[in-house]
C-alpha cells in the first residue's frame, strides 16, 4: 500500500513523541492505508449523528410529562405461553455480538490470505446482519399492528416514544443493510482474488464498518431499551 | 507493523467474543432489576465494557499509533457537553410544563360540566 511504513525508531517511541513525530513531519500524518483513515473519520462523524439522535431522544423523555410506554413490555416476546420481557432485543443484540465475532475471523484470515474462510466467513457475517433486519421488521409490525404505535402518537403513553423508536432504530437498521450489501460485495471480490495484489485491509476496513454498526447497537440498547 | 497490518492470535478474538457474550447477558440481564441507580450503574457499566473491547481489540484501536487514536476518540468528548446541556434543558422544560400544563384548581369532571363557562 501506498501508506509510509513505521520506522523501527518510530515504533519503539511512546506517547506524546510519537504524536510528535507524525504531526511534525512533512509527510502523511496517519501511518495506515488511506481507506482505513477514511473509514475512521466517517465513522467519527457518524458517531455525532447517532450522538445528536440519542440526545434528542434523551431530551424529549426527560421533558413529557406524560408517562413513557414500558419497552420491556412492548418488546417482549411470548414463549410457549409465557411472556419473556425485551427478549426479542435481547436475541437480536446476541445476533449482533455473533456478526461482529466473525467479522473479527474474517479479517484475521484475510491477512493471512486465505481467500475462502476469509470469504465465507464475511457472508456469514452479512447473513446474521440480514437476520437482524429481519427481526427488526418483525419488531416493527409488531409496534406498528399489535401495539398502535405511529411516529406522531401511540395509546401507551408518550408520543414522542414512536418518533425516536422509528427514528433511531431505523437509521440503525439501514446501516445494517447497508452493511450486509457492502460485504457481500467486498467478499465476492475477496473470493475472486481482486486483492492478490493490492492487500487485504480492505477486509479490516469492511470490518471497521461492521463492527461499528454493532458498536451503535450497544448504546442504542442501554438507553432505548433499557432505560 | 508488519506489511500485512494487523494480525492477532485467533484466541484473543475467541476470548473477546466471549467476553462480549457475557457482558451482553448480564447487560440483558438488567431489566429484570428494579429501576434506580443501581440498575443504571449497572447498564453503563456493561454498555462501556462492551463499547470498549469492540473498540480497542475488534477495530484494534489498541494497536494504533496514538496520533490516530487521539484524532479519532478526541472529538466525541466534546459530545458529553452537548448530552450535559440538554440533559439540563430536559428538566427544565419539563418543569416548564408542569407548571402551564398542569390541571386546573377545579376538578376535572367540575370543569367539563360547565364546559366554557368556567373559564370566567
Amino acid at each position: 500500500m501506498a501508506h509510509e511504513a513505521v520506522s523501527a525508531a518510530e515504533a519503539r517511541e511512546e506517547g506524546w513523541q510519537s504524536i510528535v513525530t507524525d504531526w511534525g513531519q512533512d509527510k502523511a500524518t496517519f501511518r495506515v492505508p488511506w481507506g482505513k483513515a477514511m473509514m475512521w473519520i466517517f465513522l467519527l462523524s457518524d458517531t455525532f449523528i447517532f450522538t445528536c439522535f440519542l440526545t434528542g431522544y434523551m431530551n424529549v423523555r426527560m421533558s413529557t410529562t406524560v408517562p413513557w410506554p414500558n419497552p420491556s413490555e412492548v418488546f417482549g416476546l411470548n414463549v410457549f405461553g409465557v411472556e419473556v420481557p425485551l427478549l426479542l432485543i435481547g436475541i437480536m443484540t446476541f445476533d449482533l455480538i455473533t456478526s461482529s465475532g466473525t467479522m473479527a475471523l474474517a479479517v484475521n484470515y484475510g491477512y493471512r490470505r486465505d481467500r475462502g474462510r476469509a470469504a465465507a466467513l464475511m457472508f456469514l457475517t452479512g447473513a446474521f446482519g440480514a437476520l437482524f433486519v429481519g427481526m427488526q421488521a418483525f419488531e416493527w409490525t409488531e409496534l406498528i399492528l399489535k401495539w398502535g404505535i405511529r411516529p406522531w402518537g401511540n395509546p401507551l403513553g408518550a408520543s414522542q416514544f414512536g418518533a425516536c423508536f422509528f427514528m433511531i432504530t431505523g437509521f440503525h437498521g439501514l446501516h445494517v443493510s447497508a452493511g450486509v450489501v457492502y460485504l457481500s460485495i467486498v467478499a465476492m471480490k475477496v473470493l475472486r482474488g481482486d486483492y492478490e495484489k493490492k492487500g487485504y485491509e480492505i477486509v479490516e476496513i469492511a470490518g471497521l464498518y461492521w463492527h461499528f454498526v454493532d458498536l451503535v447497537w450497544v448504546f442504542i440498547f442501554a438507553f432505548f431499551y433499557l432505560w | 507493523m508488519a506489511a500485512e497490518g494487523q494480525q492477532h492470535p485467533l484466541k484473543l478474538y475467541f476470548f473477546i467474543w466471549g467476553l462480549l457474550f457475557v457482558f451482553s447477558a448480564a447487560s440483558y440481564g438488567t431489566d429484570f432489576l428494579q429501576h434506580g441507580l443501581f440498575r443504571w450503574g449497572l447498564i453503563l457499566l456493561f454498555m462501556i465494557l462492551k463499547a470498549g473491547f469492540i473498540v480497542a481489540i475488534f477495530m484494534h484501536m489498541r494497536w494504533e499509533r496514538l496520533a490516530l487514536i487521539y484524532a479519532i476518540l478526541g472529538p466525541p468528548v466534546v459530545l458529553l457537553v452537548l448530552i450535559g446541556l440538554m440533559a439540563v434543558e430536559g428538566d427544565y422544560t419539563e418543569l416548564k410544563r408542569l407548571d402551564f400544563f398542569s390541571a386546573p384548581l377545579v376538578p376535572a369532571g367540575h370543569a367539563a360540566e360547565h364546559g366554557t363557562e368556567a373559564a370566567h
